[in-house]
């Protein structure tokens, strides 16, 4: 029995404004499983993703988010991260003056502090062994670890970095909003098969994306339509080759344009 | 009641030496016709100056007038402590085991000094300013208080020149590149006034490096630091200068600190201000050579009731010289700062390159910084700019730390941090700058 993310009937806006983004969201990811949600502008999909992770900037109306079957809504973002949840940012937030590699060790410390309140950390050789292994799996180069964290990174820089985390975080259930957004084809390649390099039976995956061509590389089990913020079609992966064939068109005639 | 407020009223605006105190100064220590002259001429420039107050332009945003000056004018005498009452991070060597040269000054005396005999033998000097004013009359006569900081700069440059307490004196001849770092400890365990001088000459195409530190022992009575700083670097000379200032918090700090910087010549000066109560610091850089370049670099943190104000000068006095100035600062609690600099230029220095930038990071809402830029450039071909910024710690980076575990203390702690992570950067010790961050990081979660 691995670990469950259960979504039940999700709603939130943004703090302090009146419209609904999420509108009763439903949605199951399971250790092992891979899902991707699809969806076009606006339906809601990056708010989830906030929402997840505990971003403040969003409240929730109604409904609840449980992972393994305890509600993580009174929980703050760094201790859904301890739980085991992940998110790679769409827009990965450029922190000046803290290195990659401090940065690292910090959040890798901060689990083990949480397992063991005595805890001393990682050692500082076993942390370098590890991270530069890891980075040469995502064909990273070791200067990477000195810079500071997204600062002056480049688009395809910022999205490894993300994977890079995730790789180090070893989370159950990762939340990839966007990751192959504005992406080259190459930086693509690199990212997504970084992502399938961790696709196994302790990490389940919700892959966020406007593509096709990410599940190329990642494939889904699962294929979710996001539209007017809520989960309106789910699928096998041929949902996602007719929404490449197709578009939305037929999702928006189906669902209606969305009611504020 | 009305006792207190009697007092109060009757309490001294200034301070209250008299010409007695200075000969008394000279006679203590045996000083030289030369410098006794000097002393009392600077004297009588004091007598004549008024003390500043919030009416003069410099002075407007910095009120010092809760100083007792009844208690904290008292000369600090020296009683005998030792370089052991110094706190072990300030003693240690800045980098490996052996330094130039190290001074440790407590209560104003000299403790502790080692220079080494290399350096000695390559003509090179690094000796208490007093000792100096013995053994080098012509050097320090030549440079202590007339090129750089003068009397004439101020009342407290004036009481300064009048009333120094105890020095440091470094030349450093033509031609002498010097690897190893020099290092000053000035002291305090008793509460009171000390007035100390930093002199460094470093002639043409000489290179050398030096730290001086400034702390004291918490105290319940008042205390004032009337300091000065005057390096001279001449032609195609590089030198590295950081001072870091961390008084006690019952302490008031005025200093005069200026660099003249000749032809083709680099100056790299690092500036740390984390102590006292209140400090008001004039600090100046004058490029007077062709090509010359020179950097300020300075960060300050005031928590508490602190008071900082920090008044910057870039003077491009030639043709092609370029200036950069950074400062970074943090203020929480209901801790104010000022930071006022200028870049000037005559009409005639073309081709000059002055930048001068001042991020404030305000960490709670009764804290208040000012920054204040100015720019007087009457050339027309030069690149000058300037910005002063202000922001509190933002939402956005602390949920992308915290959403990879890290607690908000230690995410709001790490952004912090990594702001002041560029500037401390530049300071050439790995010591020193662990031993800041450290004291940074007691700030923040004081």
């Amino acid at each position: 029995m691995g670990v469950t993310l259960e979504i039940q009937n999700l709603h939130a806006k943004v703090d302090g404004e009146d419209i609904s983004i999420l509108r009763g969201v439903n949605l199951t990811i399971k250790q092992g499983e891979v899902h991707a949600m699809m969806g076009p502008n606006g339906s809601g999909k990056s708010t989830l993703a906030n929402v997840l992770m505990g971003n403040p900037a969003y409240e929730i109306t109604e409904g609840d988010i449980l992972l393994d079957g305890e509600s993580i809504l009174e929980m703050e973002p760094d201790e859904r991260s301890r739980a085991g949840l992940f998110l790679a940012f769409q827009y990965p937030v450029a922190i000046p003056g803290v290195t990659v590699a401090n940065f690292l060790r910090h959040a890798i410390n901060a689990r083990m502090k949480e397992q063991d309140p005595e805890s001393k950390g990682i050692s500082i050789p076993a942390f370098r062994k590890m991270m530069m292994e890891k980075m040469g799996k995502l064909e990273m180069d070791s200067s990477f670890a000195g810079r500071y964290l997204n600062d002056g990174f480049s688009g395809g820089e910022k999205k490894r970095a993300e994977i890079l985390q995730m790789a180090v975080l070893e989370p159950a259930i990762a939340i990839l909003d966007e990751t192959d957004s504005g992406l080259d084809i190459d930086a693509l390649r690199i990212v997504a098969e970084g992502v399938a390099m961790l696709k196994g039976p302790n990490l389940g995956t919700l892959v966020i994306t406007h593509y096709q061509r990410i599940l190329n590389y990642i494939k889904p089990d699962h294929v979710h339509i996001m539209f007017g913020g809520r989960v309106a079609e789910s699928g096998g992966a041929e949902l996602a080759l007719r929404l490449e064939e197709q578009g939305y068109d037929w999702v928006r005639e189906k669902y209606g344009e969305p009611v504020s | 009641m009305a006792v207190a407020i009697r007092r109060r009223s009757s309490a001294p605006t200034a301070p209250s030496y008299t010409l007695e105190d200075v000969r008394a100064l000279s006679e203590a220590h045996n000083e030289p016709d030369w410098l006794r002259t000097a002393r009392e001429s600077a004297w009588e420039l004091y007598e004549d100056l008024p003390m500043p107050t919030l009416q003069d332009e410099e002075w407007r945003r910095t009120d010092y007038s809760r100083i007792r000056w009844d208690e904290a004018d008292k000369l600090v005498q020296a009683n005998g402590a030792k370089a052991d009452v110094v706190p072990e991070a300030n003693r240690e060597p800045l980098v490996g085991e052996a330094e130039g040269g190290t001074m440790i000054f407590v209560d104003g005396g000299l403790v502790h000094y080692t220079f080494s005999e290399e350096l000695k033998s390559q003509g090179i000097i690094f000796t208490d300013l007093r000792t100096a004013a013995i053994e080098h009359p012509e050097l320090v006569r030549e440079n202590m208080m007339m090129k750089a900081v003068k009397p004439t700069d101020g009342k407290f440059a004036a009481l300064h020149a009048a009333m120094w307490t105890h020095g440091v004196f470094l030349h450093v001849p033509r031609n002498r590149a010097i690897e190893q770092p020099f290092h000053v400890v000035m002291y305090n365990t008793r509460p009171g006034a000390t007035m100390g001088h930093v002199l460094a000459v470093i002639e043409e195409n000489a290179q050398a490096l030096m730290q001086v530190e400034y702390a004291s022992a918490s105290a319940e009575q008042q205390s004032v630091y009337i300091g000065a700083t005057e390096l001279l670097v001449g032609e195609a000379a590089n030198f590295r200068y950081v001072a870091i200032q961390d008084w006690n918090r019952n302490t008031y700090e005025f200093s005069h600190q200026r660099a003249r910087v000749g032809k083709n010549a680099t100056l790299d000066w690092i500036n740390g201000t984390m102590g006292s109560q209140l400090t008001k610091a004039y600090l100046e850089m004058e490029l007077d050579g062709y090509g010359c370049n020179a950097r300020m670099s300075a960060f300050f943190f005031a928590d508490k009731d602190q008071h900082f104000d920090l008044d910057t000068q870039q003077n491009h006095n030639a043709p092609l010289t370029t200036s950069d100035l950074l400062f970074k600062g943090a203020a929480k609690d209901v801790a104010r700062t000022v930071w006022q600099g200028m870049i000037k230029s005559l009409p005639q220095m073309q081709k000059i390159d002055g930048f001068q930038a001042c991020r404030n990071l305000v960490l709670s809402e009764d804290a208040r910084m000012d920054g204040i830029p100015g720019l007087e450039i009457e050339a027309d071909d030069v690149i000058c700019s300037h910005a002063a910024t202000f922001g509190t710690l933002e939402e956005e980076p602390i949920f992308y730390l915290m959403s990879r575990g890290i607690s908000r203390p230690e995410a709001e702690l790490m952004v912090i941090e990594g702001f002041f992570d560029e500037l401390l950067d530049r300071i050439p010790f790995e010591r020193v700058r662990e031993r800041l961050m450290q004291s940074i990081e007691a700030k923040i979660l004081s």
